[in-house]
């Protein structure tokens, strides 16, 4: 009977080294949704519920989140093939450039849509000429979200587009394909599940979505008072009941963010591991 | 203002270090609830210092400033207030959320006005409320940048943005008094001195400093305890 | 399976693409030419010039009595429009089509499509051609090397193309399958009768399916010669190791 060598210390000690690493970064990202959870338990939920702010903050939420991903997804998707197929130096700038709202605060970028879109603003003047103010509106809440979400979707769009397999597309170039037959019957389905996973980071950026909004669209509710935003409110009241608003957008996302990998699965019947992809 | 108290208590103290944690009231209260170490909390509403006072976290506090809330309106004025009578006339108005401190008293000076001026003065005023911001600060910001025509905010802040807005004066029947309490934690590693602390901004130098920028001073006296 | 009218495929470029400059000319009649050559001395990116991919810095590409393109004259046919097939060594079969739809995108793709109703038909009829219409319903990834040449085969030929351009054509074949492609490729490479380029590193290759081999080395073609006598006397080193022929 063979007797198996006895295990080499380097690779003990790196199985160890990996295993710690990884606790210690999962306790710094769990523990603290485990001690919402648990700290409130499922009357907290119910309190939630009860809370007057809750339903409508929920209500449009849902509502602008869903038109900004929908927005960012349409808007996006050209620029970003454009930028991946692009050989311009100038590409990569404009690449960079398009990063940009995710590094400044998130305030601060309210500001600066201000600054451009509000009343006295750059481009804000005209519009309130022509009778059509943003600010303080939905509109107001959709545009913020969509500034700070739509960097999370191009840069995984463009990696996508950037990864394709160019024989593919030469195939399908030489077999009589045209540009818009190319992109959308060749492209898009390629690239496909990566979009899938950039435009739920970006999804779940526009839900948490909060100091953009705050400055830029205000702080009505019903008419721009988002999830987060009553979450932030109510902290004013009762820790508890943002608490419990918290765990609402905890659930809600979770569950979201769930969907959305298993459509990513769907899509080719082996998982593409590519939701959360950055 | 806070930083200037703190230079003049270490000159007065020497070797001491003062170290000053700006936050939201309900955010420091909460700190605190959850453990931090603090030896003095200020406050710009009194809820939260009396749900430290109840859980036996803070000392007995003590008035040392009060604030006026004022009205206040872009440079260039584009609804033309010359009075709060005016106010209606805005169509861009920001107040305060109803649960921080700068809102519920506009709340109150509203419904105080509607007594006095009568003809729904305060239905008219809050059709025109764009956005409840949550703190003073915000609502200031959004009448600088000229989002909004009018807002309620203290008179502190009106003047620490004087290049940026203008201020009218909110009729005293009508107005309120906003009381910033100070108050010792019981679990504050150098009692000593945050007594002093404590004493320090309640003397005529602490005081003089607080109206400089623009506080009421702490009220007479006989009304320095809390009330029970 | 349409065979389309066809004529020759002449063509004299040059082409700078980063450090490396392809300069060739060649004619090819309706018969297959094998491409050979060392690693990078541009036998892929000669292809993809013809393809249009790559844009030549100057020449001329003729096929039967169109021209594909022309620096003199500023003539650019677009690669989708020059029915030029391209066979690239991982066969080139969308993942997220089945075979079957896989032909009906080429047939799709035709200038003159089929209504739609009739493409389905015609995409089972070519893949049955080839044997592989059991396989219809099946994913690449779920197809073996040999059924993926076959289909991909299938799929270039529901184009009806006017010549062929295939880059390593059994290199990603185990060797039973490699045998089995080549007994077809020839076969319907003699039935189609359009020029054809073979770019390949497989003697065996050359040997069943050209009739011709083209000796690329440094982005030139030095030399086409019939088989009989690229063996005979081998125009260098390279050519002569590999079609097992005494040394230049």
């Amino acid at each position: 009977m063979k007797t198996r060598p006895p295990p080499d210390p380097r690779t003990l000690i790196f199985h160890l080294g990996m295993a710690t690493c990884a606790a210690g970064f999962l306790t710094l990202l769990v523990l603290p949704f485990a001690a919402l959870v648990l700290d409130g338990g499922p009357l907290a939920i119910w309190r939630g519920f009860q809370c007057a702010l809750t339903w409508p903050a929920l209500r449009l939420s849902i509502e602008t989140t869903t038109v900004s991903v929908v927005l960012v997804v349409l808007g996006g998707t050209p620029v970003a093939f454009w930028l991946a197929r692009s050989k311009w130096r100038s590409a990569r700038w404009l690449e960079t450039l398009l990063q940009l709202p995710v590094v400044i605060p998130p305030a601060v970028g309210g500001i600066a849509l201000l600054l451009a879109f509000g009343r006295r603003g750059l481009f804000g003047g005209l519009l309130e000429r022509m009778g059509f103010s943003p600010s303080f509106s939905p509109v107001a809440v959709v545009m913020a979200q969509v500034f700070v979400s739509a960097p999370f979707y191009l840069h995984a769009a463009v990696l996508a587009f950037g990864r394709l397999n160019p024989a593919l597309l030469t195939v399908g170039r030489s077999l009589g394909a045209t540009p818009p037959r190319l992109f959308f019957r060749v492209a898009l389905p390629l690239a496909k599940p990566a979009l899938i996973g950039g435009a739920a980071m970006s999804w779940a950026r526009a839900l948490g979505e909060f100091g953009a909004t705050l400055m830029f669209a205000g702080n009505m509710t019903g008419k721009t008072q988002t999830l987060p935003l009553a979450i932030y409110a109510a902290l004013e009241v009762d820790v508890r009941t943002a608490q419990a608003l918290s765990l609402l957008l905890v659930m809600f996302a979770f569950g979201l963010l769930l969907a959305l990998r298993n459509l990513d699965r769907q899509t080719d019947g082996k998982p593409q591991g590519a939701v959360l992809t950055p | 203002m806070f930083e200037h108290l703190a230079a003049a208590f270490e000159k007065r103290h020497a070797g001491v270090k003062v170290r000053l944690s700006f936050a939201g009231s309900q955010e420091l209260r909460i700190q605190i609830e959850q453990g931090a170490r603090v030896d003095i909390f200020a406050s710009a509403d009194e809820r939260h210092m009396a749900a430290l006072r109840k859980q036996g976290l803070v000392r007995a506090e003590t008035v040392f400033a009060r604030n006026r809330p004022v009205l206040v309106v872009p440079l260039s004025n584009p609804a033309k207030l010359a009075r709060f009578a005016d106010l209606p006339k805005a169509r861009h108005v920001v107040v305060g959320s109803s649960e921080v401190p700068i809102g519920a008293y506009a709340e109150k000076i509203l419904a105080a006005a509607d007594r006095h001026y009568g003809r729904a003065f305060r239905a008219r005023v809050l059709a025109h409320v764009q956005s409840r911001e949550l703190n003073a600060r915000q609502v200031l910001a959004k009448v600088a940048l000229g989002e909004a025509d009018a807002g309620i905010v203290y008179r502190t802040d009106a003047l620490a943005m004087k290049d940026r807005g203008s201020t009218i004066a909110i009729p005293s029947p009508i107005n309120t008094i906003a009381n910033y309490p100070v108050a010792m934690a019981t679990a504050a590693a150098t009692p000593d001195l945050a007594e002093a602390w404590v004493g320090f901004v309640t003397s005529k130098a602490g005081q003089d400093a607080l109206a400089a920028a623009g506080f009421l001073g702490a009220p007479p006296t006989a009304a320095n305890a809390s009330k029970p | 399976m349409t065979a389309s009218a066809s004529g020759k495929l002449s063509f004299a470029l040059e082409c700078s693409l980063g450090g490396f400059s392809l300069q060739s000319s060649l004619d090819l009649d309706a018969e297959p030419v094998a491409l050979v050559g060392p690693n990078g001395c541009g036998k892929t990116s000669l292809l993809l010039a013809l393809l249009g991919i790559h844009r030549p810095t100057r020449g001329r590409i003729v096929l039967g009595d169109e021209v594909l393109f022309d620096s003199a004259t500023a003539v650019r046919c677009p690669t989708e429009a020059r029915r030029l097939a391209y066979l690239p060594q991982d066969f080139g079969l969308f993942p997220f089509l089945t075979s079957r739809e896989n032909v009906e995108f080429a047939i799709s793709c035709r200038p003159d499509p089929p209504a739609r109703g009739e493409r389905r038909r015609i995409a089972v009829a070519c893949l049955e051609r080839f044997a592989v219409g059991h396989l219809a319903a099946r994913k690449p990834r779920q197809l073996s090397g040999g059924e993926c040449q076959r289909v991909a085969l299938a799929r270039t030929l529901a184009a009806a193309p006017r010549a062929l351009l295939f880059d390593e054509p059994t290199a990603s074949l185990d060797v039973g399958a490699r045998a089995e492609v080549r007994a077809l490729l020839a076969a319907s490479l003699h039935e189609l009768a359009i020029p054809t380029l073979i770019v390949t590193h497989d003697q065996g290759d050359i040997l069943a399916l050209a009739r011709r081999v083209a000796v690329m080395e440094n982005g030139r073609i030095i030399a086409c010669t019939s088989l009989a006598d690229a063996r005979r006397s081998p125009a260098n080193a390279f050519a002569a190791r590999l079609l097992d022929a005494p040394a230049p």
